[in-house]
């Protein structure tokens, strides 16, 4: 079987389903969303990932037109959406607090949506019963809102805002009240019906692991601004700033000057430290300063010197065992803390390394990420 | 032990302050009237012994206002209203698949339809009792219509004051949830400030207001709105006026409990899902305010019915609401033992929006908990 793979945002043709155009949204004299551009494709499942207060909630906002922008345009499939009120949208959002009516049933609170479009009586009742199927709910369908457990009313809320097929489902931190081992399970479920569905997605979440689990493309975002849009591996794998390699997933960072040498560069970043060598198409100055970032998963760590590139020597001052990995903290002589993690393929308690023990580190000129800023 | 002094102490309160009043009050119903002091008969002696004395007490009161005719009709009303209103909801949801419409053709209908079947109910049930009881027809027999009349026209007076008052305060708890947060304090401090003074002071204010020379009446002159002074003052407009007045406090404040705990985002999710503005408000805001609605007119509901100081002041000779009956008989007849079966009869009267406001809450309590 052949597939194709989905990656609308690397074809010129493709014609972006949401358009942000240089959007400014502004609460007084506050900014929460400064010049920001970015196309969504159709059937993504796209994530807005950034700390708390970074304006992903501003965004959904915006696009089911409870927030005007303040300038710029957003267009949905080609048109401008700013005129169009909240109602006459084709986009449904599911709220953070889900919002669900507690004066209504599970299944009046899903065809909810349904009656105000003045549809025959018998479709809303097809098109509720489908959805309740779709999220397993068919036997809570009489009860009421306060009559389930959470990660049931979370399925309520997903069902209620699928159930008009909208062009465009917004999700606000969908999950954040669900227990990890549910909202794993609901993460999956999520991309499940995403793809049965087709319909495009929009989640809003500050937990990275969601965004990388469930998204087709991820937007890290800083104080109103985009940092970086790409697919989970790319923005793990090459951050495009110090930010975002710190923002996504564990790794340690080191600041130095570079020199080029052949095609990568030589890193000085500490007196009486070896420099180290890391592969990168970035042009830097001779001298420059950088940052060197350095994920633990690439990091091994031996009891004797390693006759290759990048090898630094240290002592375990720490031990993260958390059962599939152990993760150490190597100190250098200059006190920098170096992160290495490997892999408990052993089901033996004895480690290979302990306390105070004098280990090597070493990473290949591959593995380490170039930053310039 | 300690259970049961817990237990003692609200039982306590309710013998000292309802039961042994309610007994007396009772107990002077079934006398007599007589010159002397106090001005009815019998009075308790342990020389007669307590059989002489429970011989003497009659229900001659009660007949003579027309008790029973007046129960029934309570009742009667009250079996309407319980038949009428599920039968609303039914026919609506039967019929017109829920969705409801405020002031549509449909609501009429629905309408129609329950209050027939609540008359119907009450012509069934009145109709079965009166043929295994024939006795029961006896009792709406009546002596003086003028107890009857004024407890119709109370029920009346009272249902229209809280429907105004309903009309009135339901903006104004919207408005104050709806403000901004740092001004809601004061607001409700607004709300509550003419309690700090005395009801009755104010009440006599109106009557400045509203007289002929009185300030409503000027303004309008000089604005020249009306050529003549309106007459309000002495008329039931002022009692609803006063009413509307006083008890817009008990209306508003458990309104805005209710609204000031709906979650703005579910207005934001009806109008995500499809609705307008308006819809939004029918279809969200009014459910989740209902247990403050309903719990705001009964707390003007109970009062205005026995009322005494607003009609009195602010109201006319036409003006019949018991509480000024009741003043009447016991200060003007002196006529204690007809008094006190008119209060009798008030307050059987009261259970009932009484015993429905305690549903309300519990309900309430049990949706919050
Ligand atoms: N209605 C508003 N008025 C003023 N400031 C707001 C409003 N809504 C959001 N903000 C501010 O905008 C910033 C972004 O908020 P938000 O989009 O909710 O962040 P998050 O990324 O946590 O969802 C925050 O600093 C917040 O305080
Ligand atoms: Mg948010």
């Amino acid at each position: 079987m052949t597939q194709t793979v989905f990656a609308p945002w690397t074809d010129p043709a493709a014609k972006p389903l949401i358009r942000f155009r240089h959007v400014t949204k502004r609460f007084g004299d506050f900014t929460a969303i400064e010049d920001l551009s970015l196309d969504i494709y159709e059937r993504e499942f796209f994530a807005l990932l950034g700390p708390s207060g970074c304006g992903k909630t501003t965004m959904m906002r915006m696009l089911a037109g409870f927030e005007d922008p303040t300038e710029g345009t957003i267009e949905l499939a080609g048109e401008d959406i700013g005129a169009v009120p909240p109602n006459k949208r084709a986009v449904n959002m599911m709220f953070q607090s889900y919002a669900l009516f507690p004066h209504l049933t599970v299944r009046d609170n899903i065809a909810f949506g349904l009656k105000r479009e003045g549809k025959p009586k018998d479709e809303i009742h097809a098109r509720v019963e489908e959805m309740l199927r779709l999220v397993q709910l068919q036997k809570f369908a009489s009860r009421k809102p306060h009559q389930i457990s959470g990660g049931q009313r979370q399925r309520v809320a997903l069902a209620r805002s699928l159930a008009k097929a909208p062009k465009l489902l917004l999700l606000d931190e969908p999950l954040g009240a669900l227990d990890k081992k549910l909202r794993e399970e609901t993460q999956f479920e999520l991309m499940d019906i995403q793809e049965k569905t087709g319909t495009t997605f929009v989640i809003v979440t500050h937990d990275q692991e969601e965004a990388m689990t469930v998204a087709s493309r991820i937007a890290v975002m800083k104080d109103g601004a985009l940092m970086q849009v790409a697919t989970p591996s790319q923005i793990y794998e090459n951050p495009s700033s110090r930010y975002v390699a710190d923002f996504l997933g564990d790794v340690t960072i080191l600041e130095g000057k570079a020199t080029k040498l052949g095609d990568a560069y030589e890193v000085h970043w500490a007196e009486g430290q070896p420099p180290l060598r890391a592969k990168s198409t970035l042009a830097l100055a001779d001298g420059a300063g950088c940052h060197l970032a350095i994920r633990p998963e690439k990091v091994e760590i031996h009891g004797e010197k390693p006759a290759d590139d990048n090898v630094l020597r240290g002592k375990v001052i720490d031990i993260g065992y958390l059962g599939n990995i152990s993760t150490y903290h190597v100190q250098l002589a200059n006190g920098q803390t170096i992160r290495a993690q490997s892999f408990n393929t052993e089901r033996d308690t004895r480690r290979a390394f302990t306390w105070e023990d004098e280990v090597w580190v070493n990473w290949t000129e591959n593995c380490a990420v170039l930053l310039d800023h | 032990m300690r259970r049961f002094v817990l237990i003692a102490v609200p039982f306590l309160w309710l013998l000292a302050l309802f039961l042994i009043p309610f007994g007396i009050v009772l107990k002077i119903s079934l006398s007599d009237v007589a010159l002397a002091r106090p001005p009815y008969v019998p009075q308790f002696s342990w020389d007669e012994g307590i059989r002489a004395f429970l011989s003497q007490l009659d229900f001659e009161n009660f007949a003579f206002i027309g008790a029973g005719a007046i129960v029934v009709t309570v009742v009667a009303i009250a079996l309407l209203a319980a038949v009428a209103f599920p039968v609303y909801g039914l026919v609506f949801r039967r019929f017109f698949g829920g969705g409801l419409k405020a002031l549509s053709i449909r609501s009429l209908i629905a309408a129609v339809v329950s209050v027939v079947a609540g008359i119907l109910a009450v012509v069934i049930v009145f109709a079965v009792i009166s043929f295994f009881f024939p006795s029961v027809v006896s009792l709406l027999e009546v002596d003086d219509y003028l107890y009857f009349q004024a407890y119709l026209s109370s029920l009346k007076i009272a249902a229209i004051s809280t429907a105004l008052t309903l009309l009135v305060g339901y903006p104004m708890a919207y408005g104050m949830a709806r403000s901004p947060n740092s001004w809601r304090p004061t607001l409700m401090m607004l709300v509550i400030l003419p309690f700090w003074t005395s009801f009755l002071i104010r009440v006599y204010a109106w009557r400045g207001i509203l007289s002929q020379e009185g300030y409503l009446n000027q303004v309008l002159l000089w604005l020249g709105v009306i050529g003549e002074p309106l007459t309000i003052l002495n008329t039931n407009t002022a009692v609803y006026i006063g009413v509307v007045y006083t008890y817009l406090p008990f209306m508003i404040l458990p309104i805005y409990a209710a609204l000031e705990k709906l979650d703005v985002s579910l207005i934001e999710a009806a109008e995500d899902l499809g609705c307008s503005r308006s819809s939004a408000f029918w279809l969200v805001t009014i459910p989740l305010s209902r247990p403050g609605i309903v719990a705001g007119c009964f707390l003007v509901f109970i009062p205005t019915l026995g009322e005494f100081v607003i009609p009195s002041l602010l109201g006319g000779s036409g003006t019949l609401m018991i509480g000024k009956v009741l003043w009447e008989e016991f200060f003007n007849n002196r006529d204690w033992p007809v008094a006190s079966a008119v209060a009798i009869i008030l307050l059987l009267i009261l259970i009932v929006p009484i015993v429905l406001f305690q549903r309300n809450q519990q309900r309430q309590a049990e949706a919050g908990g």
